[in-house]
């Protein structure tokens, strides 16, 4: 064979890792957040060659999976990322458990030891594809190179179609470095999945039908209609204006009606207002879009919304019915769901009872007037709910993300942060990720170089994956962490207080290292806050650093996070913060928690 | 439903299902891949569905699709869940309930082994007869019957055999189709 035929028979095939890369091109992926090890070396040798594909190194590889889902929530695109065999894939797994619940897109490469050594308990190898086959939408073990490219074009189709949700390719190392033949994506098609987007009419007629009846109709809207795209966010705005029905959301959906807006009720749920919860309760229509009745929701169930219709729109079958009966489940994508709603309530051409209506608009300003996000203010201490509104009014004029950890700072941003725009709040919600925050807001900075992004983050939980700060340092992403610092686990400390007799088993954060030193240490910015007369001059300071900054806002220790519904009760028997005599928890709440 | 107040303080549940339990036969048609069956299986045992029995094989050689037959039990509303449960897995073609959607049939098969001598074992043979079962293996003190049937008339025979000098008994678990000219 002489030299010519070689390279010719080399640009005809190309190995597993070109293919890897090849196949990211052609999906329009930019940016991959990873880490290298011996399984994965090839993928790394052919990244090296080029420069289409950004790879950007994280501290640990969950990590790169929460950096994925932050750079996936804050686009709408699938975010990606490539770990190594064994320790690499375990490390991701909580990142891809929390994609599943929260349904993020996320494409996860895997190094696996050669084919022939699988099952031979080889070095750093581990059962990658039946340890994250529970906590994927779909996992693939890649065993022969010509399949390679069919596999991941069909992986990023599964993880952005139906309901989203992360997807693994095992790629074993000899398939990297063996030959085999390329595939774009137009030729490739799922030979069985096709989720179902378009709404069954009449259905949707039945709906807004019963929209138009209603007397106490409310809009309950979730992660689902983030998940359709701006689009759905759009649709919706106009659904609502036009009916004219208040609106409330869950946590993962904060950001597709602007906060800003008069039928706002504010975030539903255990933290959520007062107005929110007694409307859900009291209404005779809710109409869900793209939620799925979580307990941190509904609370009690056989209490939840006792006297309403509901109408449940969904893209997941198994969302209908799962916790709570709907009367009328719509199949379908958010977005062309709402647009047939849109398109069939102009048809009907009707407006509800207007005496009806005004009345349930009175009823729900009255419980608007009770003002449940009050708090009482401090000129000593900076009350964390205060912070996060001076925070909120200090940045509100620019492009800001933010990011979260979890526990009750992430209550207080979702109560006191107020998010006009969609993909503008990345939190995990579902699995409830404490280090969550940090490297989401990398995966976010990355997606958006220019914009404000800021984690609000909890002393605690940011110590989880605090490593990822160099990873901001290396790759100039000026994020911003944002740390209440109460000392305590602030809502596990609340849970002992309420349920538990005041017994702060563990919940004290002791031994905690000095932020500010910490920041500088890393090459970041510290600032620290400790009243609320400096507290404003600190967070313009932390917004004119055009670098990595970590803020340690000192705040109350004992604050609560409230309002809040005990476990195991009702919406309507929320603990307010000014209630004098609080409701004790029951023990059925107790045991929900 | 009702708050039991004895529940385990770890159950996140608080509410019991009086709902009537019921068995249902689903038939589950997938892409025969590698992981199927771990991942229908993992599903169950993950969210805490019962499996009763299960059974599968390829189908459709051309089109590697497999058929899992699968009998669970639950309420009315888990048997709801368990079926788009199934159906959101992604190798998933169809789920079809063989009580509800379409009323079906059900069959399974055993070999079953009986040792013994004398009256007993012209007795076994006899009622062997009676069942339909084939003697497929035999030695001068036992045989293997091949008994096909519902499930209930398999475990008729077993127990009829038990005084008899019942061996083993080894059941493919239920396979199921609907009736009538159509496809599922």
């Amino acid at each position: 064979m002489d030299r010519e035929q070689t390279i010719e028979t080399d640009d005809a095939e190309l190995t597993g890792a070109e293919i890897v890369v090849r196949a990211l091109r052609d999906q329009g992926v930019e940016h991959i957040f990873g880490y290298p090890g011996g399984a994965v070396l090839p993928i790394y040798d052919a990244l090296f060659q080029q420069d289409a594909v950004e790879h950007v190194l994280v501290r640990h590889e969950q990590g790169a999976a929460h950096a994925a889902e932050g750079y996936a929530r804050s686009t709408g695109k699938p975010g990606v990322l490539l770990v190594t065999s064994g320790p690499g894939a375990t490390n991701a797994v909580t990142g891809l458990a929390d994609a599943l619940m929260d349904s993020i897109p996320v494409v996860c490469f895997t190094g696996q030891v050669p084919t022939h050594l699988i099952g031979s308990d080889a070095f750093q190898e581990c059962d990658t594809t039946g340890i994250t086959r529970p906590c994927t939408k779909h996992n693939y073990l890649v065993r022969d190179v010509n399949d390679l490219a069919r596999i991941i074009h069909e992986a990023f189709y599964v993880a952005k179609s139906g309901r989203p949700g992360p997807v693994v390719i095992d790629v074993p190392k000899d398939v990297q470095f063996k030959k085999g033949r390329y595939v774009g994506p137009a030729n490739v098609e799922h030979r069985t999945y096709r989720p179902q987007t378009k709404g069954d009419p009449r259905a949707i007629q039945r709906a807004v039908e019963m929209m138009a009846a209603a007397k106490r109709p409310v809009f309950y809207t979730g992660g689902g209609v983030i998940n359709a795209g701006p689009q759905a966010s759009k649709l919706l705005r106009e659904l609502v204006k036009l009916t004219g029905f208040p609106i409330t959301s869950t946590l993962m959906g904060l950001g597709a009606f602007p906060a800003s807006d008069p039928q706002w009720l504010g975030m539903v749920g255990m933290h959520g207002t007062y107005e929110a919860n007694l409307a859900m309760n009291r209404c005779d229509l809710m109409i869900n879009i793209g939620a799925r009745f979580d307990d941190r929701v509904t609370g009690r169930l056989d209490a939840f919304s006792p006297h309403s219709k509901k109408i449940h729109v969904d893209i997941d079958a198994s969302s209908f019915n799962k916790t709570v009966k709907c009367d009328v489940p719509v199949l379908g994508d958010a977005a062309e769901v709402l647009r047939e709603m849109l398109a069939a309530w102009k048809a009907l051409g009707r407006t509800n009872e207007p005496a009806a209506m005004k009345s349930w608009n009175a009823q729900v300003d009255e419980w608007r007037a009770r003002k449940s996000l009050g708090y009482r203010c401090s000129d000593e201490v900076i009350k964390p709910q205060y912070a996060i509104e001076r925070l909120y009014q200090l940045t509100k004029d620019r492009k800001t993300f933010v990011t979260t950890e979890v526990g009750q700072h992430q209550m207080w941003a979702a109560q006191h942060f107020h998010f006009d725009e969609p993909n503008r709040w990345m939190t995990s919600g579902g699995l409830g990720t404490m280090g969550y925050g940090v490297p989401a807001a990398v995966g976010v900075q990355v997606a958006h170089p220019d914009a404000l992004v800021i984690d609000i983050a909890g002393e605690a939980s940011v110590q989880m994956t605090l490593q990822e700060i160099s990873t901001a340092i290396q790759y100039r992403l000026p994020v911003k962490i944002f740390i209440l610092n109460n000392e305590y686990m602030g809502m596990v400390r609340q849970w002992q207080q309420l349920l538990h007799g005041g017994r702060y088993s563990h919940s004290y954060s002791e031994a905690l290292p000095d932020f500010v030193k910490l920041a500088e240490a890393y090459g970041a910015v510290g600032i620290r806050a400790t009243t609320p007369a400096e507290l404003d001059a600190k967070i313009l300071e932390m917004i004119n650093t055009e670098r990595p900054v970590i803020f340690d806002c000192v705040v109350d220790k004992n604050e609560n996070c409230y309002p809040m519904i005990p476990s195991g009760a009702a919406h309507d028997e929320m603990i307010l913060a000014d209630a004098q005599d609080q409701p004790g928890v029951t023990e059925a709440g107790r045991q929900m928690v | 439903m009702v708050t039991d107040p004895n529940a385990p303080k770890s159950a996140y549940f608080l509410v019991e299902d009086k709902q009537a339990v019921l068995t249902a036969t689903l038939a589950v048609i997938v892409d025969n891949e590698p992981g199927v069956l771990a991942r229908v299986v993992g599903l169950f045992s993950g969210r805490g569905y019962n499996i009763e029995s299960l059974t599968v094989a390829e189908t459709d050689h051309q089109k590697h699709t497999s058929r899992i037959t699968i009998v669970t039990s639950g309420t009315k509303d888990v048997i709801t869940q368990i079926k788009a449960q199934l159906g959101r897995l992604v190798p998933v073609h169809r789920v079809v309930d063989l009580n509800v959607d379409k009323p079906g049939i059900e069959r399974e098969m055993a070999l079953v082994k009986v040792a013994g001598e004398g009256d007993r074992r012209v007795e076994a043979l006899r009622l062997s007869d009676a069942f339909r079962a084939r003697v497929i293996d035999t030695t001068h003190t036992s045989f293997v019957f091949e008994l096909t049937g519902a499930p209930s008339k398999i475990d008729a025979f077993v127990d009829l055999m038990k005084p008899l000098g019942l061996v083993e008994v080894s059941r493919t678990g239920v396979v199921a189709i609907a009736r009538g000219a159509e496809a599922m």
